[in-house]
This record gives structure tokens, C-alpha cells and sequence, in this order.
């Protein structure tokens, strides 16, 4: 049945519609919605540091059961992880001129610099004065720092597959076609961003 | 981007889907398909939360516990609570209107996402067996679908963790619907469709998406710490480890209350679309629709406190919060007058749609008004875990969500299948469930004010009466369900056959078959800028000659 009610139409081939679609599919709006995630992600780490702000500020622990952090570690941490959004993002320029053996360079440099915060951390755990159950500070900042590290891990595991993908010039990763290489790199740096204000908020404040 | 890349895309492949009614069985990225699973899905899941709240009714008649042990009422009650909330209303309003409408309003053959789609909908039945399961295996939660500890803490671990897990996956559904949601509205319309010309459920989806995106991941990461204290005996709740449970309320409510308007506002955008077309009447006041919408959304994330007036609140926090949830009220009430002036002076045609709006608007203007006096501190304190709150929050939930689900299934019904439902069955339906609901929770604000606490099932003699006439009311609801049943199914086989656009609306999904084809329109895609032009003789409309704008000004 035809209908007669108004309507204009814009485009005349369905199949070139459609093709314009998926294309679009493989543009923006994939960076867009790894966009709209990474907020709902943010959220969840807020919840922890507000949670984690309301015990500082109502719950305050006898006298000598507060243990200083040391600084040393998390910092070297946090040096790591800024080198390696500035090694990513040298990546993302290498692939973009055609370069795929730089861009892997890169990528393994990446991924390096990220298991090495992640053993930092692990050896942090060890060092703490402290264990998961002691007391609610203790419990709190293992949830936090613990949750951030599954994502360093998850990032990790990311990078490696962006390396593979990015094998040779037929590969996933092209200079016409670095989606998974972009999305990578978004995730990579807020995981970084996350750090720096878990950093202030856990070891500073 | 080249041909090889579209073909391994996750754009839509219409030939690997099976035809027929086998396919609504499958694992489709059609987005139509993916509605009406959520649907079916939604209402089975309605029907088990109805039974317990049934059995609950049926506890609820006399004032010993003789029907059930108090166990095993605690189970019941924390299933009912959150199978109706997260198997049924969230799902149904957000989920199965959500995916078979919005590509149409945008004007796309699918979701932004189709197969992240079909994962947040084939999440919800494993989670919806895992919940309802965990009665049968080892008891299910018993804390209330609020799961405050240290309660939460201290009951058996084992239904617990099932219900942290079962929502856990509830949650990343609903987050995987919201992303879909925002980058379909956002980046997938129509080249020429303004945001400001897209239908209303539109902008209601995108400012649930909204609120699914800020809080539900908040809940998520509680749910975390508490499984933690169970499990694992930390301390973030337990008081007895120096944790703090009002810190649990914080951030469950950052969640719980956002989550009222999750399941509202996609209501207040299907009766948005359906008044307009049975009035045949543009929607009055679109602009402040959608500022109102907005308004609703931001106001929601501040006021979450409210629910903690009791908890130990300081001062300053009690007014802050009575303040913006009494401002709630505003957008709210432009909304009402809104759909009000919508229908005065159209040619209502009163089918079961319309029925079931106006009983929304009825039941749905008490919900709000005891809403805002509950916002009051003293009032609050008085009535504060009692019957007056499980009415006041069932007139919004079944009184305002779940009317207009059962109005958006009369209305596009004939979309869905083809064929119209009775009408005569649909509107013994509407007659039968607002007669029953009212019967039902009506009375329990007299018994809230009287003092009877909810979520028990021994209560004073005095209450009797009341408890009773409201068990019968439950009784005349789940009555209802029948000839709506018998009327889906029997008018699935042999319906009158509907037709393109039965209702003669101007909202673009009506603009193609019934059912709808998989890439939504045969030919091209349509470009509707003007979803309400209604109040003009429709072949009057020419849109390539004047803009939407002017419309809205001349219908009526």
C-alpha cells in the first residue's frame, strides 16, 4: 500500500542508503558511543571516590590506624602511565602516515610502559602495611586502585591486539582504517585521566 | 572505506536472518526484532512479579502470617520488587519501545550498534532465570530489592550474591541500551531532521539514556563493595568494621531515584505520541516538552536524599533536598497541562489507548501530589516506611508506566503484527485494571497514614479491612491480564487486518508496512518533519513548501 501521507525523500537508492549507513557505522559514532561508555565508566570510579570521600570526611579511624602512603611508587606510576599516552598517541601519528612498523614499535612500548605500572602496583600491594580487610580505608582504596588496575590490565590486552591487528599494510590497522587503534587509544588516556585524579584523591588529599 | 570493510561490518544483514516467526526466537541485530523480544520478554517476566505480588495479597488478608513463613515472605517480597522494576518496567518502557521505535523517528534501518543490541537484550533472560531461580536453589535475597545492609550483609550470602549478580547484568543491559539509545538519536539521524523535529519519545529516550548513563554504573560499583562485604568481609557497610551504611544509601538512591524517571520518562514520551494522534491534535507546547524532559533529567540526578530523611540527615541536606524535589513538580506539571491542552477540544476517539493515557494521567497527577508532600521532612518522618509510600510509589510505577505500557501495546499493535486488537476486550481490560489498581493501592495510603509499616506480614488487627478490600483489588488486576492475554494472541491469528497506518498518524513508522519490513522501508526512507501536523487536512500538508515550525503555528 502506497501511502499518501506527506513525506519528502532525500536520498533515491536504498542500497547506496544503506551502504552509507554501515559506513557511517565505522566512523564517528563508534568513537562516539566508546565515548558515551567511558562517561558511564567515569561514573562508576566517582561513585567509588565519593564513597571513599564521605568515609574521610565522617568515618575518621582511631588514633594510629592511619597509615602515611608512600608517595615513591605511585608516583614513578603516574609518570609511567602520562609516557605511555604520549607513546600511544605517536602510535596513532605513525599508522596515520602509513608507517606500520613504528606504529608497532610504539604500541609494544605502550604496552610495556603498562605492565610495568601494572607490576608497580602489584608490588606496592606487597609492601602496604595494610591488607583488603584491616579497616574501611584499606578496603576502599584496594577497591579503587584494584578496579583501575583491571582496567590498565584490559587496556593492555588492547594494545596487543591493536599490535596484531596492525601485522602489515593488509591488517585491521590501516592508515585509511584505524578505528580499533583510535578506540584503543580514547580508553588508554581516560584510564590515564582516571589515575591522576585517583592519584590526588588517595595519595595526596 | 571500502566494500570489503562494509561487508564484515556490524551493519545490518538482512540475509542471514531467518525469516518468518522463527526469527523472533533468534539472535537478530534487527531492531524490531530485538523490541518485541524484550517485550514477550518483559511481559512474562510481569507475569511472575504479578504472581508473587499475588501471593503477597493473598499473605496480606488476614493479620497472622499463615501463609507464608517469614522467610519466605521476605523472598517473595524482594522478587516481586525486583523482577517488576528491573525484568519488566525498565526493560519493557526503555528497551522494547525504545529499539522498535527510535531508528524509525530518526529515520534508520537499524540501531546505532545492532549487535551491542542484541547483547544487552540477551542478557536480560539469563539474569531474569538466574533471580528467579535462586527461590528454588538455595532462597533468594531477603533484603528488600533495596538490599540496605547490614542487613543485606548478615542474611544468607548465597541468594544475595545471585541478586547482586542478576542485577549486575541488568545494569550493563541497561547501559548497553543507553549508549545504543544516545548514538542512535544523536549521530544517526536523518540528514534534515533537527532535533527539534523529532518525535517526543525521542527526546524522552535521550534524557533516560541520560540518566542510565550517569547513575547506573554508580549501583553497579556498589553492588561490588557490598558483594565485597559479603564474600570477602570487608568493611564498607558493615558498622562493625567501621564502614558507614549511610554512605550504601548515597549512593544506592544515586541510582534508585534516577531509576523512577528511567521508567517514567520513556512513559511520558509513548503518551506524547499516542494523544496526539487519537486527538487528532498537534502536541501543544513541544519546545517546553522538551525543556521540561531536560528539566526532569537534571532535577532527578539532585534529589536523591529525600529518601533518607530518616537516616540521619544534617539540616542543611534535608532542605536542600525537600527544595528540588518539590521543583520536580514543575516540569512535571507543564507536562500535564501539556497532554491536557493536547486534548482539549480534539476529536478524541476513545479506543483503549486513549483509555489507558487518561487513566495514566489520573493515576499518575496522585502519584505526584502525594510525591510532593512526601518531599516534605515532617511529613516524610510520619509516614516513613509505611503503606502510604508502597502506594504512592505504585501509582507512579503501575499507575504511570505500566498504563501507558499497555496503552503503547493498543497502539501499535497493528504495527507490530498487522492486525488491530478488539476493542470491546481492550477496553474491558482498561475498565478492569483501573478499577482494580485504584481499589488496591488507593486504599493503602489510609493505611500508611494509619501506621502500618510495609514489608511485613503480620500486622494490627485494625487494618483488617483495608488489607483485605486492597486484596481484592490485586485480585481484579490479575483478573485484567486475562482477556489482554486472550486478546494478543487471538488477535494475532485472526485480527482484523490493520493496514499500513489504521490511526492515520503522520509519525514515520507508520509510513511503511505492517509489519514493518526488515530495513524498515521498502523504498526510500521518509523524512518526516513534522511528526504532529494534525489540526490541517492532511493532503493540505505540502512539508518541501513550508518548514515544521509554521506547521506547529497553524495546527490549531
Amino acid at each position: 500500500m502506497t501511502s499518501t501521507l506527506p513525506v519528502q525523500s532525500k536520498s533515491a537508492d536504498v542500497k547506496e542508503q544503506v551502504e552509507k549507513q554501515i559506513n557511517k557505522a565505522h566512523g564517528d559514532h563508534r568513537i562516539f558511543g566508546l565515548a558515551i561508555f567511558l562517561t558511564a565508566d567515569a561514573m562508576t570510579f566517582a561513585g567509588f571516590f565519593a564513597a571513599y570521600l564521605t568515609f574521610k570526611a565522617v568515618n575518621p579511624l582511631p588514633e594510629g590506624t592511619i597509615y602515611e602512603l608512600e608517595l615513591l611508587l605511585p608516583t614513578l606510576n603516574t609518570v609511567l602511565l602520562l609516557v605511555s599516552s604520549a607513546t600511544f598517541h605517536s602510535a596513532g601519528q605513525a599508522i596515520r602516515n602509513s608507517n606500520h612498523g613504528r606504529c608497532r614499535l610504539w604500541l609494544l612500548v605502550t604496552a610495556a610502559l603498562g605492565i610495568a605500572f601494572l607490576t608497580s602496583q602489584m608490588f606496592e600491594y606487597f609492601t602496604l602495611p595494610f591488607g583488603l580487610t584491616d579497616n574501611l580505608y584499606a578496603s576502599t582504596f584496594f577497591a579503587a586502585t584494584g578496579f583501575h588496575g583491571l582496567h590498565v590490565t584490559l587496556g593492555t590486552l588492547m594494545i596487543f591486539i591493536v599490535w596484531w591487528q596492525a601485522r602489515e599494510a593488509g591488517g585491521r590497522v590501516t592508515a585509511n582504517n584505524h578505528f580499533p587503534l583510535e578506540a584503543a587509544e580514547l580508553y588508554w588516556h581516560f584510564v590515564d585521566g582516571i589515575w591522576v585524579v585517583l592519584f590526588v584523591i588517595f595519595y595526596l588529599l | 572505506m571500502t566494500a570489503t570493510i562494509a561487508s564484515r561490518g556490524t551493519g545490518p544483514r538482512p540475509r542471514l536472518q531467518p525469516t518468518g516467526w522463527l526469527r523472533y526466537f533468534s539472535f537478530s541485530v534487527d531492531h524490531k526484532v530485538i523490541g518485541l523480544q524484550y517485550l514477550v520478554c518483559g511481559f512474562v517476566f510481569y507475569l511472575v512479579g504479578g504472581a508473587l505480588a499475588g501471593a503477597i495479597r493473598t499473605e496480606l488478608i488476614s493479620p497472622v502470617a499463615d501463609f507464608m513463613a517469614r522467610d519466605v515472605y521476605n523472598q517473595v517480597l524482594t522478587l516481586h520488587g525486583t523482577v517488576m522494576i528491573f525484568l519488566w518496567i525498565v526493560p519493557v518502557v526503555n528497551g522494547a519501545f525504545g529499539n522498535y521505535l527510535i531508528p524509525f523517528y530518526v529515520g534508520a534501518r537499524d540501531m546505532a550498534f545492532p549487535r551491542l543490541n542484541a547483547v544487552a537484550f540477551w542478557l536480560i533472560p539469563p539474569a531474569g532465570l538466574l533471580l528467579v531461580a535462586s527461590y528454588f536453589i538455595t532462597g533468594a535475597a531477603q533484603s528488600g530489592w533495596t538490599a540496605y545492609p547490614p542487613l543485606s550483609v548478615t542474611t544468607p550470602a548465597t541468594g544475595q550474591i545471585i541478586w547482586i549478580l542478576s542485577v549486575l547484568l541488568l545494569g550493563g543491559s541497561s547501559i548497553f541500551g543507553g549508549i545504543n539509545f544516545i548514538a542512535t538519536i544523536l549521530k544517526l539521524r536523518q540528514p534534515g531532521l533537527k532535533l527539534m523535529q523529532m518525535p517526543m519519545y525521542c527526546w524522552a529516550m535521550l534524557g533516560t539514556s541520560i540518566l542510565v548513563i550517569a547513575s547506573t554504573p554508580v549501583l553497579a560499583g556498589t553492588l561490588v563493595l557490598l558483594s565485597f562485604d559479603i564474600v570477602a568481609h570487608t568493611g564498607f557497610f558493615n558498622p562493625a568494621l567501621g564502614g558507614n551504611v549511610v554512605v550504601y544509601q548515597h549512593l544506592f538512591w544515586f541510582y534508585s531515584h534516577p531509576a523512577v524517571y528511567i521508567m517514567v520518562l520513556p512513559a511520558f514520551g509513548l503518551v506524547s505520541e499516542i494523544l496526539p494522534v487519537h486527538a487528532r491534535k498537534p502536541l501543544f507546547g513541544y519546545v517546553t516538552m522538551v525543556y521540561s524532559i531536560m528539566g526532569i533529567v537534571v532535577l532527578g540526578l539532585i534529589v536523591w536524599a529525600h529518601h533518607m530523611f530518616t537516616s540521619g540527615t544534617p539540616p542543611w541536606m534535608r532542605l536542600f533536598f525537600t527544595i528540588a524535589t518539590t521543583f520536580i513538580a514543575v516540569p512535571t506539571g507543564i507536562k500535564f497541562f501539556n497532554w491536557l491542552a493536547t486534548l482539549w477540544g480534539g476529536r478524541i476517539s476513545l479506543n483503549s489507548a486513549v483509555l489507558f493515557s487518561c487513566g495514566f494521567i489520573v493515576n499518575f497527577v496522585l502519584g505526584g501530589i502525594t510525591g510532593v508532600a512526601l518531599a516534605q521532612v515532617p511529613f516524610d518522618i510520619h509516614v516513613h516506611d509505611t503503606y502510604f509510600v508502597v502506594a504512592h510509589f505504585h501509582y507512579i510505577v503501575f499507575g504511570g508506566s505500566v498504563f501507558i505500557i499497555f496503552a503503547s501495546v493498543y497502539h501499535w499493535y497493528p504495527k507490530f503484527t498487522g492486525r488491530m486488537l478488539n476493542e470491546d476486550l481492550g477496553r474491558f481490560h482498561c475498565m478492569l485494571t483501573f478499577i482494580g489498581f485504584n481499589l488496591c493501592f488507593g486504599p493503602q495510603h489510609w493505611l500508611g497514614l494509619n501506621g502500618m509499616p510495609r514489608r511485613v506480614s503480620e500486622y494490627d488487627p485494625q487494618f483488617t479491612l483495608i488489607n483485605q478490600i486492597s486484596s481484592v483489588g490485586a485480585l481484579l488486576m490479575a483478573i485484567s491480564t486475562l482477556p489482554f492475554l486472550w486478546n494478543v494472541i487471538q488477535s494475532a491469528i485472526s485480527g482484523k487486518i490493520a493496514g499500513d497506518n489504521p490511526w492515520n498518524a503522520l509519525t514515520p513508522e507508520w509510513l511503511t508496512s505492517s509489519p514493518p519490513p526488515v530495513q524498515n522501508w521498502a523504498g526510500e526512507t521518509p523524512l518526516v518533519e513534522e511528526p504532529y501536523g494534525y489540526g490541517v487536512p492532511i493532503n493540505a500538508i505540502d512539508l518541501s513548501a513550508t518548514s515544521g515550525r509554521d506547521l506547529w503555528r497553524s495546527g490549531k
